[in-house]
């Protein structure tokens, strides 16, 4: 009987073919494998670096000359006076605009027009908001170089951040919870206050934590606006002068002693200690609070 | 029963003063969505506030140097005192040269990790490798800057011994790494959305998966993909921190990648930095090389708009 089926021509022509896969596979999986090697090299890096210059002194002391002196406190805290303007600044503008934008707008030409602009807005390179914040809120509204016009200046930056996640987590909240609500007879605004922004809550603050993460690593636009890089008082209000990590990060970066170095690279442990934190808070919020519906 | 000195209830005065409870609300739920509306419109008044400072500022510079010499001027050097030229290709070429090197870096590695991911990975594998992505993604780009100058321009400079301390390759290289998760991510989201279907019936006909991913899935998604790599070049080209420290600041429109540079981002930068007076013409220069800058990455974030859109294919 005629072979139909003749194996040994097919393991053949199929085995070239099926080892092309294998490397492939294996190349795919070698790229892969890069980013997480650069990860680890530079937490590496960083951690040895940086780790020798990590001690009590070094949230104590304010900028200095001296490398062995030189530590983050007017950063460490101006990073968190940046954070009590930018959170509520940027929190009720994006959440604002996600109500809106979900709950209450017609779909029509202009609806369509702000989503594309908000699209845009997020691909706005962040120095080009540094020259928005130096014109706007240094100059016009002459705040100088304050925390407000450093804060206000953040929180466009990261709006868009916040008003994409927090669209979305208002989307998810189905369409039934709202429904129950209008027919016991509650009014939209009721229904959008205790209803739908309840369910939607966690959405909320897993991207208002992200979007704040962005805002304690940005140094471009605050460099525009003129936030010095060297200084050795605390703000007293938000009108005051003030730094943060990444400027005082920056400045160390740019100094030619290689011991500044080192005292960079502290820097960036604690900055990085303080991201993984936050976003781990939003990690578990997310995996805790979040509903499925 | 006795009722005590319980109020009397009638319905005609409940609904009186519902009524009367209801029209204070009215007014109220008509306010909300004006509040609302407001806080939408200031997206957009922010995006307008951007480009009507950089077109009032830019044109107050061009009064002062003209739009021919800022176009066709190869020489950018603003601190001269006697001879002072502002021509931005300079400039430009900078921006370019690392967005270039920073492509050649993304595109291979971010969309082999993307097909990795999609058409091989297993569940389990993706679950640990996509976050650890998004922490690459997430770290801020001055901790990027300075792994660029303390670690792979010394570690370049072994291999290639007339590499200057500032140059192109290596922020390029960074740049690159940076964006790769972004290319990783976009285009995973694309191939993923290719349905199932059309991948069995490429099995289906004995395709192994590398070629049911390069002549069905790639294909396929081609618009997504496209999209991602525009986005993530256009996020290259306006990053800032990356090449201001390890870039340098010398502007020249070679293509020597070697060299020490000035890109558009890192121009804008020294000039903050440094203490050029308010009303300058330096001053006013960083909004013409911010509008250049803002131009660029709008026309790019336009294009992957419009291809995502345009091409969209529906299954």
């Amino acid at each position: 009987m005629q072979k139909l089926v003749d194996k040994e021509i097919i393991a053949k022509q199929m085995s070239s073919r099926i080892i092309r896969n294998q490397m492939f596979k294996g190349l795919f999986f070698l790229s892969t494998l890069f980013g997480l090697l650069v990860l680890g090299v530079l937490f590496y890096r960083i951690i040895t670096q940086g780790i020798g210059y990590i001690d009590l002194d070094f949230f104590q002391n304010f900028a200095s000359r001296r490398p062995e002196n030189a530590g983050i406190k007017a950063a460490f805290i101006g990073t968190i006076w940046l954070m009590v303007v930018v959170a509520p600044v940027s929190l009720i503008l994006g959440v604002g605009t996600a109500i809106y934008l979900e709950e209450y707008a017609k779909k029509n030409k202009f609806t369509s027009f702000i989503k594309l602009n908000i699209s845009n807005l997020a691909g706005v390179p962040s120095i080009v908001f540094g020259l928005l914040g130096l014109t706007i809120f240094v100059r016009a509204l002459a705040l100088e170089r304050s925390v407000l016009a450093a804060g206000l200046t953040m929180s466009l930056l990261v709006l868009p951040v916040i008003i994409v996640a927090s669209q979305e987590a208002i989307r998810s909240v189905p369409k039934e919870l709202r429904e129950a609500s209008f027919a016991m007879g509650a009014t939209k605004w009721q229904t959008v206050l205790k209803v739908v922004l309840p369910a939607a809550i966690p959405g909320i603050l897993t991207g208002g934590i992200l979007a704040l993460s962005r805002a304690i690593g940005e140094t471009a636009p605050l460099i525009v606006i003129g936030i010095p890089m060297f200084v050795a008082f605390l703000p007293k209000t938000i009108m005051d002068t003030f730094t943060v990590l990444p400027m005082q990060i920056y400045n160390w970066t740019s100094r030619p002693q290689t011991e500044f170095q080192d005292v960079a690279a502290a820097g960036i442990l604690v900055m990085l200690v303080l991201l993984i934190l936050m976003n781990s808070i939003a990690v578990f919020i997310r995996n805790h609070f979040q509903k499925r519906y | 029963m006795p009722r005590g000195n319980q109020k009397e209830y009638s319905v005609q005065q409940m609904i009186t003063e519902k009524r009367l409870k209801k029209k204070n609300h009215f007014n109220f739920e008509k306010l909300i969505p004006g509040l609302l509306l407001l806080t939408a419109v200031l997206s957009v008044l922010t995006t307008i506030g951007i480009v009507f400072t950089l077109i009032f500022e830019t044109f107050i510079f061009f009064d002062r140097v003209s739009i021919i010499e800022f176009f066709t001027n190869k020489k950018w050097y603003p601190f001269s005192a006697t001879d002072a030229s502002f021509g931005i290709m300079p400039l430009v070429v900078g921006t370019l040269k690392v967005t270039g090197i920073a492509a050649v870096v993304a595109v291979p590695i971010g969309l082999a990790t993307a097909i990795y991911l999609s058409e091989y990975a297993s569940e389990k594998a993706r679950r640990i490798i996509k976050p650890i992505l998004e922490v690459l993604a997430g770290i801020p780009t001055i901790v990027y800057g300075f792994f660029a100058l303390t670690f792979v321009t010394p570690i370049l400079k072994q291999l290639i011994p007339s590499l200057e301390t500032f140059n192109a390759l290596s922020p390029g290289i960074v740049v690159g790494i940076m964006i790769t998760p972004m290319v990783a991510s976009l285009s995973e989201d694309a191939m993923s959305s290719v349905p199932r279907s059309i991948r069995e019936g490429a099995f289906a006909l004995g395709a192994t998966k590398l070629e049911t991913t390069i002549k069905v899935i790639l294909p396929a998604a081609v618009s997504g993909i496209t999209a991602s790599v525009v986005l993530a070049l256009s996020r290259a080209i306006g990053e800032t921190m990356i090449v201001s420290v390890a870039g340098g600041s010398t502007p020249n429109a070679s293509f020597d990648v070697t060299s020490s540079i000035q890109t558009m981002t890192a121009y804008i930068v020294q000039v903050s930095t440094g203490d050029a007076g308010y009303q300058t013409t330096i001053y006013y220069s960083i909004y013409a090389v911010g509008m250049t800058l803002f131009l660029f990455t709008l026309f790019m974030n336009l294009f992957a708009q419009f291809i995502t859109r345009k091409f969209k294919e529906e299954y």
